[in-house]
């Protein structure tokens, strides 16, 4: 039995998550429900870690969908970036999942809860499959199950807010053009090269080295990679997206979603069109560099503008992914392992960020803004003050994960002596202490309004996000783990790995 | 030069098609004309895979006594099957999301949609907030 389960795992992580949903989508207690969508998540995470500390010893683990020898089947394909990927993900998917049966239930209404579970499970399950497949067209498949099951979650914040409603539709019409621009890409390649297997293409195009069909599907997928994974200039429908889901699904989405399609970015320009070093080079040079630049500083500078606290942590995201990007563009082992670092540990401060946030609404019963949000420090110190931490991390304060990633990447960017750069990143993390600062001043410098109403602390809301923001405190105390995994991650995908 | 075009008259036909659909994406502001628009795009895709995979004077790929048959590729068919699943349930989400949204605000055109929303931040900033600010800034994610 334990041996079936070890040598099915890279299948497991995918399949458990996705073959419990309809089973949550008839169930009628939520409770049972939810305990099902843990069950789901938690296994995968297992999954995940043992497949973690499996590619730390046996290195790469292929695994073949039906027995069918690639590059005819379909492979799954773990290493050590794709099981760093997955422990990050499936750990804060098992965080949010605990966290969601007391945010959902005030959220979200009451006879929607088991298809929640199921859309919730479905999102998951198509996230980690996304990141453990090595088939490009089967890539698009759990592109678009994670994205019509994300705008089912996003579109379930109408109970609160009706706006919810539009910004699902925009993310799916915008998700569905950038999927398709996927597919589009993968069509030239696969009529150049006649395979959809990604270790066999790398192989392929590489042979071929170049040419105008090549260059079309490569702009084509990166292109539509690029939507998803919600960098600027194409981040368009993130904000909306993330503001008025329900705080269960932005603390979710926020630290898993972008992160899938950000390591589809680095797997397709360092792997898939590794052979390819001329359009590669120029696309991260004169494309991922700029754009994420931008969009570090124009996410900042919304930020800081905004009101809503939801919609501010997503135009912060925006910045964020731009950090992540900027690691992948500059191209070298310590930036890419810098970026590593930074999809762990952002995963942590903007799941526990919007964690404290939804705890926030759940009590305030509206939407939490800096003037609902006044002097609520001192009504909900319990939450405010896990937000307070995990905002230190998100400015990259010292003794946190944010100052790890900070550290890692401008160090990166100093060894290939692109001092601009540099001084960008540092000038842009000075911004963000602006709109946290704005934050933390309404919350506990100024005093509450007089006839404020007492506020509860649910212990389901505030116990998963405690145990989010001790982890920022821990990944910045003790970084060893996550660096050494992620350098090996950054060895994994620049060394033509897969 | 006519000949040329007809031999690649079907990739004429997938870049039409493409551009019309994304045109309808990006420019229409009734939602049900761009999950249309959508839909177009998505075929257009679709009927590229199609042709990629039809070779000229192939046979569908059934085994035949003959040896030296000429098969088309039915990979790229049987990856549009797929294809045209997700197409399926894409345009059922848009739709359903398109009958709440109407429920919702009372339209299906988008700058109706914004000023109803413009419109209601505006009396929410009135009865709840202590000193007026001005109504919210558009959204970004709400312009496309």
């Amino acid at each position: 039995m334990a041996a079936i389960i070890m040598s099915n795992l890279p299948a497991l992580v995918v399949v458990v998550p996705l073959l419990l949903a309809p089973i949550a989508a008839v169930t009628a207690a939520p409770g049972f429900a939810w305990m099902i969508a843990l069950v789901g998540v938690a296994s995968a995470f297992v999954a995940a870690l043992l497949l973690q500390s499996l590619t730390t010893t046996m290195g790469r683990i292929s695994y073949h969908l039906g027995n069918w020898e690639p590059p005819w089947g379909i492979e799954f394909v773990v290493d050590s970036a794709t099981s760093l990927t997955l422990v990050v993900m499936s750990g804060l998917a098992f965080l949010a999942t605990l966290y969601a049966r007391g945010s959902l239930a005030a959220e979200i209404n009451h006879k929607d809860l088991g298809k929640c579970y199921a859309a919730w499970l479905l999102a998951c399950g198509g996230l980690f499959g996304l990141v453990a497949t090595g088939d490009a067209f089967n890539l698009f498949v759990f592109l678009e199950i994670s994205a019509l099951s994300s705008v089912i979650l996003i579109s379930m914040g109408a109970g609160t807010d009706r706006r919810a409603l539009t910004a699902g539709f925009n993310y799916l019409i915008i998700g569905a053009v950038g999927a398709t621009f996927y597919v589009i890409g993968v069509g030239f390649i696969y009529a150049l090269t006649g395979t959809l297997n990604i270790a066999d293409l790398a192989v392929r195009l590489g042979e071929i080295g170049g040419g105008a069909a090549l260059y079309t599907g490569f702009g084509f997928m990166i292109a539509g990679i690029l939507v998803k994974a919600a960098v600027f200039p194409v981040h368009v429908w993130l904000p909306a997206a993330y503001g008025y889901a329900p705080s269960a699904v932005s603390s979710l989405l926020a630290a898993i979603a972008t992160k899938a399609a950000l390591y589809i970015l680095a797997r397709l320009l360092f792997t898939l069109f590794a052979g390819v070093p001329a359009i590669t080079d120029l696309a991260l040079t004169y494309v991922i560099v700029p754009l994420s630049i931008a969009g570090i500083f124009g996410g900042t500078l919304m930020a800081i503008y905004e009101k809503d606290i939801k919609l501010l942590l997503a135009h912060s995201s925006v910045a964020q992914i731009g950090y992540i990007a900027l690691g992948f563009g500059l191209a070298s082992k310590a930036s890419v392992a810098a970026s590593f670092i930074h999809i762990g540990n952002h995963a942590l401060i903007k799941g526990g960020l919007f964690m404290a946030v939804g705890g926030f609404v759940a009590a305030l019963g509206r939407r939490a803004t800096l003037n609902s949000i006044t002097g609520i420090g001192r009504r909900m110190p319990i939450t405010a003050s896990a937000f307070f931490l995990c905002g230190l991390s998100l400015a990259g304060l010292p003794l946190t994960a944010g100052f790890v990633s900070k550290l890692y990447l401008v160090r990166a960017i100093l060894s290939q002596d692109a001092y601009v750069i540099a001084a960008l990143v540092l000038v842009s993390s000075a911004l963000s202490i602006v709109y946290l600062w704005k934050i933390v001043e309404v919350m506990w410098m100024q005093p509450a309004p007089a006839n404020a109403p007492h506020l509860d602390e649910n212990p389901a809301i505030y116990a998963p996000l405690w145990i989010v923001a001790i982890a920022n405190i821990w990944f910045g105390v003790d970084a060893g783990w996550l660096v050494a995994a992620a350098r090996a991650a950054a060895a994994a995908v620049m060394g033509g790995g897969l | 030069m006519l000949m040329q075009l007809t031999e690649i008259w079907n990739y004429l036909i997938v870049i039409l098609l493409m551009m019309i659909g994304l045109f309808l994406v990006i420019s229409r502001t009734n939602l049900v004309k761009k999950l249309v628009g959508l839909s177009i795009f998505q075929t257009s895709v679709f009927l590229f895979y199609i042709t990629l995979g039809k070779v000229a004077g192939g046979t569908a790929p059934i085994l035949t006594e003959t040896a030296d048959t000429i098969y088309s590729n039915p990979l790229p068919h049987v990856l549009i099957l797929t294809a045209i699943v997700v197409g399926v349930a894409t345009t059922a989400l848009g739709l359903a999301l398109i009958l709440r949204i109407n429920e919702a605000f009372g339209s299906i055109e988008e700058d109706e949609i914004l000023a109803v929303k413009i419109e209601a931040s505006a009396t929410e900033t009135l009865n709840t907030d202590t000193s007026p600010a001005p109504a919210k800034p558009k959204k970004s994610g709400d312009s496309v």
